[in-house]
């Protein structure tokens, strides 16, 4: 069959790809040209070449940083997708309480990042937190100010509070998109609550689960504003993830340089899982036939 | 355009990319082709094997650098033999 092709279409995209220049390509070029300069200020540079990636390389800060935001976002992943369905699986299909579930479940995520961390900055304080206080009454030793473990714990839990409901709305709507008539064809096959999960539930989630966790990596993956209000990097470096580096070695150092080519470490990093994420998802979504 | 701090080859490195994407485009519309399955076993068109081919590059010349260190010609030139692999294999 001949199909008209009309690539006049294409020109509708050119205020987006306008914005993207202006927004991202033109600050992302800047950024390649710090990383190969060193500038003491007023706007004069030196070149370095490849120095500043070569140090960068071999950091043991960047090394770290990168490690501790590794670990974080697997934590938050593996505590968040199992909650997150888990509780779409237990909420309400349909009536009142479906709604009101669903309203609950939003209010965390409208909720701004700092004031998440102000919120959890006080919560976990011993002196005059609820959580802190609670947890210093039933007699365990919590400060998330000099303790890691602890920094640890309120950080990833403050996540899990943010974003689960992300991760269990997504799942909701992969499960409200099931027919009635596979959960019937399981009933008269006499499948267990099990096997309805794994062969009828899980599958027809994926695409959204997917999705789901993208979200939930890149977010994590480049989480900054929350540890930075709850523990400022702290105690030590002990949650001092990527954007909190970054933003110490440009901002508070201001070290350009440096900084740049970490973040277009930092940056292709990024691009390489999301590309991975895209394509799993493309190709699910192609032999499931959507 | 001083604020963007330009310099000669990060001046060459953009307008080499940009003229692979104009390439790739122009190849796109007078070739139109369609997708092939390579050893990645994912449908990838001219244009996704570009983006592997530079993302790729991209962690070559990163990874030589952390062996090796400046300068990068052997990872250029590694990069060249992945990039002949990408577009045939891929």
């Amino acid at each position: 069959m001949d199909k008209t092709q009309n690539n006049k279409a294409w020109f509708l995209v050119l205020p987006v790809l306008l914005l993207v220049a202006f927004s991202a390509v033109i600050p992302l070029m800047t950024v390649v040209n710090y990383s190969v300069q060193d500038t003491f200020g007023k706007n004069v540079f030196y070149w370095v070449g490849l120095e500043w990636f070569e140090e960068m390389l071999t950091s043991s800060r960047l090394h770290d940083a990168l490690g501790r935001q590794v670990i974080f976002s697997a934590i938050i992943l593996a505590i968040e997708v199992p909650l997150g369905i888990f509780v779409a699986l237990n909420m309400p299909k349909k009536g009142f309480w479906a709604s009101f579930c669903l309203v609950l479940m939003a209010l965390p995520l409208l909720i701004p990042f700092n004031v998440v961390g102000t919120i959890w900055q006080i919560f976990g304080r011993v002196d005059i937190g609820l959580l802190g206080h609670a947890l210093a009454a039933l007699g365990l030793d919590y400060n998330y100010t000099n303790d890691a473990v602890d920094a640890w714990a309120t950080v990833i839990v403050m996540d899990v509070w943010h974003w689960t409901s992300l991760v269990a709305l997504l799942a909701y709507a992969g499960l409200q998109s099931i027919p009635e008539a596979f959960y019937q064809a399981a009933k008269i096959d006499q499948a267990s609550r099990w096997s309805v999960f794994r062969y009828i539930e899980l599958p027809k989630m994926s695409g959204v689960l997917l999705i789901a966790i993208l979200l939930r990596f890149m977010d994590s993956f480049m989480i900054y504003t929350e540890p930075f209000v709850v523990t400022g990097g702290g105690p030590g470096n002990a949650t001092t993830f990527l954007s909190i580096d970054l933003v110490k070695m440009a901002i508070g150092q201001f070290d350009l340089g440096p900084a740049a080519a970490f973040s277009l470490i930092y940056f292709l990093v990024v691009l390489l899982i999301s590309w991975v994420f895209y394509t799993v998802m493309t190709n699910l979504d192609k032999q499931e036939g959507f | 355009m001083a604020w963007m701090a330009w310099t000669a080859p990060t001046a060459i490195f953009f307008v080499t990319i940009a003229c692979l994407l104009a390439l790739f485009t122009v190849l796109a519309i007078r070739f139109p082709e369609t997708p092939r399955v390579g050893v990645l076993r994912i449908e990838t068109t001219r244009g996704d094997r570009l983006f592997i081919t530079l993302l790729g590059s991209a962690f070559i010349c990163l990874g030589w650098l952390a062996l090796f260190g400046a300068p990068v010609w052997g990872a250029l030139i590694a990069c060249l033999i992945y990039a002949a692999a990408v577009f045939r294999w891929v």
